[in-house]
């Protein structure tokens, strides 16, 4: 317990040691609920908006917790703005798969001919695969946005 | 006075709303600090948002998640199950009120970076000029 | 200027008020909306997809369209935030 006392006061933390160790703690288990959510978006209330949300919001809990140059060091601006891309490529570029396959855009029956396993369950797939494109897009606007209006622009010091 | 009182108890959640929007709206007209008519409007939002969510209730109908194989095997009576498309639209309607409050942030904080203020009539005074 | 405004609020809100008369009663399960297409919907959406969630299986199938376009206006807001605050390093 002293040397408990010592290291806060010889950091200079004061009483946010609290909140720091607890958000280090608690933020992979965050994360993994939020991947939880998008996944079991088809037998449980969820799906690709609420479990991007939550992503996003470990972000913006680590970012509040300690500064926002740290965050950034977590989660750099480059892998943010790679990420986000991704997700709304994955989302049109399976449209335009199931175009080429001969189907109608976002038909997903028609990626039979790539893997069969029955035009039904391609459905089922094709919905989890454009879930998971939603939910990374949702997530990086989440943490830009408040990375954003947080600090006007400059990224350097934040809320 | 029963055919009122059974009127109430038919409607009572719509006027309910209309008494939210209300008060959204008199703050988006009636104050004059911007953030606050920005507030107004994040209020009049979820009341539309809730509005159109319960108006797909049926009375004593369950959530619209079911069973796979029970579904599969034995079909679904339709008057046990709640709307669900109202459930869909609004999840649009969420998404759409985020993103408009984000980028009406972004737009005040360059109105005080210009003016200085964010009182509307200080700055209608700083144009006039 | 402020009553100018209460008085429009309650007149709005009156009209309103007048307009929720015609509204079917809450929870009626015939009301309009829903016997058109929700009924097809809900009765097709777990034989057709395999999905048990019908929320999900409408927002991810059925109106797939919207919920790309949804997607792609998501992330117009963040790019026009980033347009308007960051300045330019000079």
């Amino acid at each position: 317990m002293k040397r408990l006392q010592e290291n806060a006061r010889n950091r200079g933390l004061g009483e946010s040691l609290i909140i720091q160790t607890s958000v280090r703690i608690l933020v992979p288990f965050i994360q993994l609920f939020g991947l939880y959510i998008i996944v079991h978006g088809h037998y449980s209330p969820g799906g690709g908006f609420q479990g991007g949300v939550v992503l996003g919001a470990s972000f913006i809990l680590l970012a509040l917790a300690f500064d926002l140059r740290t965050s950034t060091r977590y989660l750099s601006e480059r892998a943010n703005m790679l990420l986000g891309n991704v997700g709304v490529l994955v989302y049109v570029g399976t449209g335009f798969l199931c175009a080429v396959m001969g189907g109608l855009f976002l038909d997903y029956s028609a990626l039979e001919a790539i893997v069969p396993l029955g035009a039904i369950e391609w459905r089922s797939f094709g919905i989890f695969i454009v879930e998971v494109g939603v939910g990374l897009a949702v997530m990086n606007i989440m943490v830009s946005l408040f990375w954003d209006l947080g600090s006007g622009g400059a990224l350097d010091e934040g809320l | 006075m029963d055919g009122f009182l059974a009127e109430v108890v038919a409607k009572y959640n719509y006027w309910l709303y209309v008494v939210l929007m209300m008060i959204g709206f008199y703050a988006m007209i009636g104050k004059r600090n911007l953030v606050k008519k920005l507030l107004g409007m994040n209020i009049f939002q979820t009341a539309i948002i809730l509005l159109f969510v319960s108006s797909g209730v049926k009375r004593g109908g369950g959530i619209p998640i079911l069973d796979k194989y029970e579904v599969l095997a034995r079909g679904v009576d339709v008057a046990t199950v709640v709307n669900p498309l109202p459930h869909v639209l609004m999840l649009t309607a969420i998404v759409v009120s985020v993103s408009v409050t984000g980028v009406a942030l972004a737009i005040l904080q360059r109105i005080y970076r210009e003016y200085g203020t964010l009182e509307e009539d200080e700055i209608l005074e700083k144009l006039g000029q | 200027m402020k009553t100018l405004a209460l008085l429009a609020t309650v007149v709005t809100g009156a009209i309103l008020l007048y307009g929720t008369m015609d509204f079917p009663a809450w929870g009626d399960p015939q009301s309009p909306a829903s016997t058109h297409l929700s009924p097809v919907y809900i009765e097709k959406a777990v034989a057709e997809t395999h999905v048990p969630n019908i929320v999900t299986a409408i927002l991810g199938d059925y109106r797939g369209y919207d919920t790309m376009f949804e997607t792609v206006v998501i992330y117009c807001a963040g790019l026009a935030v980033v347009s308007v605050l960051r300045r330019r390093e000079s």
